[in-house]
């Protein structure tokens, strides 16, 4: 109540709050309502004719068929595709960029010339990138003919052509992968309430641990068949021309980021550690990578929302109908603005949101929080 | 002592070089490409320089692509002013007119830009087609100003959080109203905000394709990145055209980035949001 009475006091304030609600309306209605309404189809037999409120209401069947469906096995192995572009494409930019600016702070000349050169892909479009990508990943040509320039025999693989996959594992297996990822989770939590001398959260995640590690030893994973049949998904070397393609466009991104972050310690700093006789490498080691794990750890997020959402980049090189590159990002869209599988599409689109959202939604909410510290 | 040290510059520098020249090699793809006959466009050679210029790919790409080139600029320019603008003025109440909820409320708001568009594509196309905007480069303007409006309100809010409040405060006493604290004091030191704001939605919507493709496919207003789309797709092309057609593409925002580069990069930090 006294709330509205201050708010009410105050005329520019009410001005204010009346000159953002316009906005706010348009962003409830295009953010949380259209994904209130795709979840909604996504629990209907909706196939785009008449109001998807009419179809019938299924519940998750359109989920199930995602995940354990025969048919639907290209989605599976989407989802596995993503998770290794993902998996490769962070650890490649962290790299490479963390690279550029340790090598660029080093007091060298033309240091603007080499910034540039390493940002300039940021500028472009997926779409760019990936027309001309497309090219240099042909089998017979681009790439693969470098080693000529030095008169040596071309290299033979076959990049987006490629049908190989390794690190191939059982889709039946699933559930005891996760109930391992869960088990080592728990263990880590324990240990960390442990350290902090919280007892009771610690026994509590110790118990579920143990509970967890039952349930592993004896079987009770593999009780739960998720498919009919066995069904080996793995990485697609196809997706490797991707990856460096996606790499070379991004990697600049966190090259700027190192640099702001390493020119952002202060230079006293350094000194100091210099006159008590650390070496530049160690003055790296002890100061200036602990001051970059902030930094590191949004670029992650960045970076891995953008790859949970990766499109074009696969569109162009690829081809949209290309299982073995598939990602959901893609199936969604062809599922249903070629396939009018709408409430199918519509599950797809919710599964993207929630991976997504598990990593955004912590990394939002941290951010408040510390904003309300300051 | 000196030597090691001249050593580690020629490691260095080696490095740098290397990555620069790896860097290049797209570019020089594109040029050189661009610049032959399809005659002399094999696989064998495709490294080679040209053996004669060949300008006719660029007059080709351009009668192809015009249409879509003025599609996007467009799309481009009120999507980017518009979307600047209510940037501007949400980003000035967000820091300086704050009330009970309106981090909170700023925090929801952030969440738009993070979301997979996937998963408001199907109500949007709908909601589009109900309005008569489907196809259309007013209903794709619509679509990138709301889209937009979160990353334009980040930018501004972490803008304006750094005018010291006693200046605010001062325009307060003088009796300043709201409007008039903004027109006055905060609009005529926005500039590099806006600069910032609007480079940085001038490149994203230059460079978009989910929703150009979705809500624009086949209706002959597709933007330049669908259009290319198009061409590098179909596979019997030949390849000078769509490498002189991706150059078109590329020329704006590369040429924003070569000039404007700090304020690209700007952009660039500000959106992992901590400012």
């Amino acid at each position: 109540m006294s709330i509205f009475k201050k708010i009410r006091k105050n005329k520019d304030q009410l001005t204010a709050i009346l000159i953002l609600l316009p906005s706010l309306i348009l962003l409830a209605i295009f953010v949380y309502g259209f994904i209130f309404q795709t979840g909604y189809q996504s629990l209907t037999d909706w196939t785009g004719v008449g109001e998807p409120g009419n179809s019938e209401f299924i519940g998750l069947q359109n989920y199930k068929k995602l995940f354990t469906g025969l048919l639907d096995i290209r989605f599976r192995q989407s989802l596995v595709n993503t998770l290794f572009f993902t998996l490769f494409f962070i650890a490649g930019c962290l790299s490479l960029g963390l690279l550029f600016a340790i090598l660029i702070d080093q007091g060298i000349r033309f240091e603007g010339f080499f910034r540039l050169i390493f940002l300039y892909p940021m500028s472009l479009s997926f779409i760019v990138t990936g027309t001309v990508w497309n090219w240099l990943l042909n089998p017979v040509g681009g790439v693969n003919r470098l080693p000529t320039l030095f008169n040596k025999e071309p290299w033979s693989f076959k990049w987006i052509a490629s049908r190989t996959q390794i690190l191939q594992f059982d889709w039946l297996q699933l559930p005891k992968y996760i109930g391992i990822i869960l088990l080592v989770t728990l263990i880590y939590l324990s240990y960390r309430y442990w350290k902090q001398e919280k007892n009771i959260p610690a026994i509590i995640t110790l118990v579920i641990s143990i509970a967890t590690l039952i349930w592993l030893l004896s079987g009770g994973a593999n009780k739960i068949q998720i498919l009919k049949v066995s069904e080996t998904h793995g990485f697609n070397l196809a997706m490797i021309g991707i990856i460096l393609a996606a790499i070379w466009q991004m990697a600049g991104y966190m090259m700027a980021m190192y640099l702001a972050g390493i020119r952002g310690v202060p230079e006293e700093l350094r000194e100091a550690a210099r006159v008590d006789g650390a070496n530049e490498l160690q003055i790296y080691a002890r100061i200036i990578f602990p001051m970059l794990m902030p930094i590191t750890l949004s670029a992650m997020i960045v970076l891995g929302h953008i790859s949970l959402k990766i499109f074009d980049l696969i569109y162009v090189i690829a081809g949209p109908d290309n299982a073995t590159t598939d990602v959901p990002g893609i199936l969604m869209f062809m599922t249903s603005f070629r396939g009018n599988q709408f409430a199918k599409g519509g599950a797809i689109a919710i599964v993207m949101l929630i991976m997504v959202a598990v990593i955004i939604v912590p990394y939002l909410v941290s951010t408040l929080k510390s904003e309300h510290e300051l | 002592m000196n030597k090691s040290k001249s050593f580690r510059r020629i490691l260095i520098y080696t490095t740098l070089v290397f990555f620069v020249v790896i860097f290049l090699i797209p570019a020089y793809m594109v040029i050189t490409t661009s610049l032959k006959s399809p005659i002399q466009i094999s696989l064998k050679t495709a490294w080679d320089l040209p053996t004669q210029w060949f300008f006719q790919s660029f007059v080709d790409a351009w009668l192809k692509f015009k249409p879509n080139i003025i599609n996007s600029i467009r799309l481009v320019i009120p999507a980017t002013l518009i979307s600047a603008v209510m940037g501007s003025i949400n980003g000035y109440v967000l820091s300086k007119w704050k009330f009970p909820g309106s981090n909170i409320l700023f925090m929801l708001m952030l969440f738009g830009m993070f979301i997979p568009y996937q998963s408001i594509l199907i109500p949007l196309f709908r909601f589009l087609k109900n309005m008569g905007l489907y196809g259309s480069i007013s209903g794709l303007v619509i679509v990138h100003v709301i889209y937009g409006l979160p990353i334009t309100t980040l930018i501004f809010r972490n803008y304006y959080a750094e005018i010291p409040t006693e200046m605010i405060e001062a325009g307060k006493i003088d009796g300043a109203g709201f409007f008039k604290i903004y027109k006055d004091i905060v609009f005529p030191i926005s500039l590099p905000g806006f600069v910032v704001v609007i480079i940085w939605q001038f490149t994203q919507i230059w460079n978009e394709f989910l929703f150009a493709v979705t809500l624009t496919s086949g209706t002959g207003n597709e933007p330049i990145t669908v259009a290319l789309s198009n061409l590098a797709g179909g596979r019997a092309v030949n390849w000078n055209l769509p490498m002189a057609g991706a150059l078109m593409a590329a020329l704006p925002t590369l040429v924003v980035y070569l000039v404007l580069g700090k304020y690209f990069i700007r952009g660039l930090l500000a959106g992992s949001v901590k400012g």
